[in-house]
C-alpha cells in the first residue's frame, strides 16, 4: 500500500492534535483523573468517550463495508478479532504499565506528543519507555528458548 | 491540580477518534500508539515508514498545537528523572506484555467490545488510580 505512510502521518498529526487539544498532554491533567480522591478532574472519560464513539463507527464501517466499498478503499483485508482470552500476560502487563501511568501520567501517546514541545522530561520517559519494548522482547525470546528446552528434556 | 475542561475534552477525544477510525479505514491498521512503537524495534522491511509516519504526525500535531494555543498548552510534569525512567521502563515493558495501551486497548479494543482489551483498560486505569493514591494520600509514601 503505496499511500500507507501518508495516512499514518494524517491520522497521527490529527491523533496528537486531539492530544493536546483535550490537555491529555498534560501529566498533571491525566493524574488530577486518577486522583479519585483528590481534587477529581473527570476530563479523560469525555475524551476516552468520545474518542471511543467515534471509533465504534469506524469498526461497523469496516466490519460491514457499503456498497461503495471502504475494503476497496483501505486495499487490506479485515483484522480479524484477536483469540479473546484473558491470560497471565495480559494481566500482569496492564498492571505494570498501569503503576507506570500513575507514576508519572504519561501513557505512550500523550509522551510521544509530547516530545515537541515540553522539554527533555517526555524524552527520558520515552528512551526508557522504549529500553522497557526493548527488555520484553529479550525476556520472551529467554522464555520461549527455556520452554523448547524443557520440552526437549 | 486542574479544572473539568468538558468542551475541550470531547473535541480532542473527537479528534482521537476520528483519527484513529482514518488509521483504519483508509490504512487497515489500528492506531495503538505502543503496538506501532514496538513494531520500530522488530526491523521488517516495508513496515517502518507508517510507523515513523504516525509517530511524528503525533509530534507535529501536538507541537503546532503547543505553538498556537499559548499558556492554554502549558504542562506540568511533576515527575522527576528517576521517576520518568522507572516509569518509563514499566509503560514499555508492561504495555508489550498485554499488547496494548489506553489507544490500542483502551479505544481500539474498548469500541469493538474485545473482552481482552475490556480487561486490560480495566486493570490498567486500576492499577493507575492504586498508584497515585498511594503516591499521594498514603502518610509517608507521598513525594
Amino acid at each position: 500500500m503505496k499511500h500507507l505512510p501518508w495516512v499514518a502521518l494524517a491520522s497521527g498529526t490529527l491523533f496528537g492534535l486531539g492530544l493536546a487539544v483535550s490537555g491529555m498532554t498534560n501529566p498533571a491533567k491525566v493524574l488530577a483523573f486518577l486522583d479519585v480522591a483528590g481534587r477529581w478532574d473527570p476530563s479523560l472519560a469525555l475524551v476516552m468517550a468520545s474518542a471511543l464513539f467515534f471509533m465504534a463507527i469506524a469498526w461497523r464501517l469496516h466490519e460491514h463495508p457499503s456498497p461503495a466499498g471502504w475494503r476497496a478503499a483501505q486495499g487490506a483485508q479485515a483484522i480479524l478479532p484477536e483469540s479473546g482470552r484473558v491470560d497471565a500476560s495480559l494481566v500482569s502487563g496492564a498492571l505494570l504499565f498501569g503503576v507506570g501511568w500513575g507514576l508519572v501520567g504519561y501513557c505512550p501517546g500523550p509522551a510521544f506528543a509530547s516530545l515537541g514541545h515540553a522539554g527533555l522530561k517526555p524524552l527520558v520517559f520515552v528512551l526508557a519507555m522504549l529500553a522497557g519494548m526493548l527488555l520484553h522482547r529479550a525476556w520472551e525470546a529467554r522464555q520461549r528458548e527455556r520452554r523448547l528446552s524443557d520440552a526437549r528434556a | 491540580m486542574t479544572d473539568f475542561t468538558p468542551w475541550s475534552a470531547l473535541l480532542g477525544g473527537s479528534l482521537i477518534g476520528i483519527a484513529s477510525g482514518a488509521l483504519l479505514l483508509f490504512g487497515g491498521r489500528r492506531a495503538g500508539v505502543s503496538g506501532i512503537a514496538g513494531g520500530l524495534l522488530r526491523v521488517r522491511r516495508g513496515d517502518l515508514a507508517w510507523r515513523l509516519a504516525f509517530l511524528a504526525g503525533l509530534v507535529a500535531g501536538a507541537s503546532v498545537f503547543a505553538a498556537l494555543a499559548g499558556e492554554l498548552a502549558d504542562v506540568e510534569i511533576e515527575a522527576q528523572f528517576a521517576t520518568l525512567a522507572a516509569g518509563g521502563l514499566l509503560v514499555g515493558f508492561g504495555t508489550r506484555l498485554s499488547g496494548g495501551c489506553t489507544s490500542g486497548h483502551g479505544v481500539c479494543g474498548l469500541s469493538r467490545g474485545s473482552i481482552r482489551s475490556i480487561a486490560a483498560t480495566a486493570l490498567f486505569m486500576t492499577a493507575a488510580a492504586a498508584t497515585v493514591f498511594v503516591v499521594r494520600h498514603v502518610p509517608g509514601m507521598a513525594a
